[in-house]
């Protein structure tokens, strides 16, 4: 089983980023679980959502306590919660921002962790030039995509417009599409460089 | 058909298929996407004829809902928590006349303090109230079980609660097989009240009984609810012939048939339960789990029958009686009268508190070893209880008990769960 936790705050589409991205799994044929940490949530509160991905039925219910990846949409909450807390150390990690780990100030734990699983994609600056508006979440699902492997973009793409609909899926779409892409040549470039 | 969805959108849907024809709710959390997810059914079209009312409180929902039933409508609405108690005298109203409305509730502490997460606290209060309550465990259950419930209700002619566990399966989204409209229809035949508000030919519904009938008038409605033990078996198996799935029934078992130990439960906490029993079975402990599924009536037989090869029995609960401990555990005890079996109360996940497969794990190893304490509250934090017995033993105007323990915890915004 594969378990995805996002960090984000109350009004990013925290909530709906683990709703697609189980439509996305199930779409490829996969059992998927995504709920909500249940809070009443505030605009601008961290917000915490989870999803979990296997080959057969989710039984259990638990909130995701040792995660297989993190996706953070918010870089502020980076020195608010402890997003790591349960991170195993094969974690992959994919943080909103434009910014590297050392700028952000996580450079000491992300040495934690394998250095070519953890990345940052400026998924707001996507998500202004294609929708207009700085909604993260669809965007970073195509970074997710690009960086695990664990749902195609395809199956995001299908994800969003099985949500959406007009201008806000097309635009999601595109937004998700080049995020897929600036994380896949980031991607290569960290291969790269642990080659020499 | 198979969709990956919402469960509280799923029992929209699935609620709509019963094609009620009338709906009248009040929104609370957590049930509100469902009656959203009704209305919008309802303005679309897409569920016809029927009338959404919106009413201005829990009390008018189940007001309504019984003129409406009492009418010769099939009636629906949802509540939870505050709401469920704001409408209980009406609650007890609907059950009284023999009115088959179906509600579902939303699982849900109550207040005070003031929470909106999931417990079973809100059910468990109208547990004496003549509804038929049923739990499901999963969000496919609680579609298969709102199909049935209409069925169910409408050949006792008795009102019925479908349980969902609040946020923890409404706001879960998941795969669930939505049935189709022609098979539904062929399952669920229109309503046929036995009782009608009808000018052609007049009655009157709710009669003030006095000391001279008063007592068969409750022991039918008992009867009824005794009938029901055989109603809800036979309905799951009609259900499964049609639908090819095992879905409601009395009581089901997981891993029970040599378990020396067995863990009773009700609702979604079952699946994490399953899980937990898996792990413990492959180190080689005999463990298995009970799901209730009616808990009104409550199947002593059933239940029984499933425990008493077992050397001890946990009940784990999302529901406490102050005062006294377990609320479905004393059910239990009841069921066990004269058998020689361990038997513990857990108290566990009140106001949403996670309950872990590693807390489960841990308990249930000490319910082996009977380290367990009769009355076990689960990943209780003795450290700010002590905190409070302290600061009341030490001063008199030791303030609000809520608000001090928010104190000691400090703040929670950095925690992840």
């Amino acid at each position: 089983m594969l378990q995805i936790r996002f960090h984000g705050r109350g009004g990013q589409g925290v909530v709906t980023a683990a709703e697609l991205l189980s439509i996305a799994a199930f779409a490829q044929g996969h059992h998927a679980q995504a709920f909500p940490s249940f809070g009443s949530e505030r605009t601008g509160a961290p917000v915490v959502a989870f999803c979990r991905i296997d080959d057969r039925e989710i039984r259990v219910r638990e909130p995701i306590l040792a995660p297989d990846v993190l996706i953070v949409q918010d870089p502020t909450l980076l020195h608010q919660v402890d997003v790591f807390q349960g991170l195993g150390a094969d974690g992959y990690v994919l943080i909103n921002s434009k910014r590297g780990f050392d700028e952000l100030g996580v450079g000491e734990i992300a040495q934690r962790f394998r250095r070519e699983r953890l990345l940052t994609v400026p998924a707001t600056e996507i998500a202004l030039k294609h929708l207009g508006r700085p909604l993260p979440n669809a965007v970073l699902l195509g970074g997710f995509a690009a960086l695990t492997g664990i749902v195609t973009l395809d199956a995001v793409a299908h994800a969003i417009r099985d949500k959406f609909t007009g201008k806000v899926a097309d635009g999601n779409v595109a937004a998700a599409t080049e995020a897929y892409q600036a994380v896949s040549h980031a991607l290569v470039e960290v291969t790269d460089a642990q080659a020499d | 058909m198979l969709k990956q969805t919402e469960g509280s959108h799923a029992v929209a849907e699935a609620v709509a298929l019963c094609r009620p024809d009338v709906i009248c709710a009040y929104p609370i959390s957590p049930q509100t996407h469902i009656v959203e997810g009704l209305g919008e059914l309802v303005k679309s079209g897409a569920l016809a004829p029927c009338e959404f009312i919106n009413v201005e409180s829990e009390f008018a929902a189940m007001s309504v809902a019984i003129g409406a039933s009492a009418a010769g409508a099939r009636a629906y609405t949802a509540t939870a928590s505050q709401g469920l108690l704001f409408m209980a005298e009406a609650v007890y109203n609907a059950s009284g006349l023999g009115l088959p409305i179906v509600m579902t509730v939303a699982n849900r502490a109550i207040g005070a303090p003031i929470n909106i997460w999931n417990d079973h606290s809100d059910a468990m209060s109208q547990r004496d109230s003549g509804w038929l309550q049923l739990y499901a465990e999963t969000n496919q259950e609680a579609v298969d079980l709102h199909i049935q419930a209409f069925k169910l209700a409408e050949e006792l002619s008795m009102p019925v609660m479908v349980c969902m566990d609040g946020f923890i399966l409404t706001h879960a989204v998941e795969r669930v097989d939505v049935p189709e409209p022609t098979d539904v229809d062929a399952f669920l035949p229109p309503y046929s009240p036995r009782q009608v508000l009808d000018p052609a030919d007049p009655v009157s519904i709710g009669a003030m009984v006095g000391p001279e009938a008063f007592m068969e008038v409750r022991y039918l409605a008992h009867a009824k609810q005794l009938s029901a033990l055989e109603h809800i078996p036979r309905i799951a198996a009609e259900f499964e012939a049609r639908f090819g799935r095992t879905s409601g029934g009395l009581v089901r078992g997981y891993r029970c048939d040599d378990a020396e130990t067995i863990v009773v439960a009700l609702g979604s906490v079952i699946g994490t339960l399953k899980e937990t029993v898996d792990a413990l079975r492959a180190d080689g402990v005999k463990v298995g789990v009970l799901g209730i599924q009616s808990y009104r009536p409550f199947p002593l037989a059933a239940v029984r029958a499933a425990l008493q090869g077992a050397q001890r029995v946990v009940v784990l609960e999302k529901s406490f009686c102050v005062g006294l401990g377990g609320v479905v555990s004393t059910d239990v005890r009841v069921a066990l009268s004269g058998l020689q079996l361990h038997g513990y109360t857990v108290v566990a996940g009140l106001g949403g508190r996670a309950i872990t497969r590693a807390s489960l794990e841990r308990m249930l190893k000490d319910a082996v070893a009977d380290r367990l304490a009769p009355l076990t509250f689960l990943d209780l934090d003795w450290r700010i209880v002590e905190r409070q017995l302290a600061r009341e033993a030490q001063t008199r105007r030791s303030g609000p008990i809520a608000e001090n323990l928010l104190r000691d915890v400090g703040t929670v915004a950095a925690k992840v769960a």
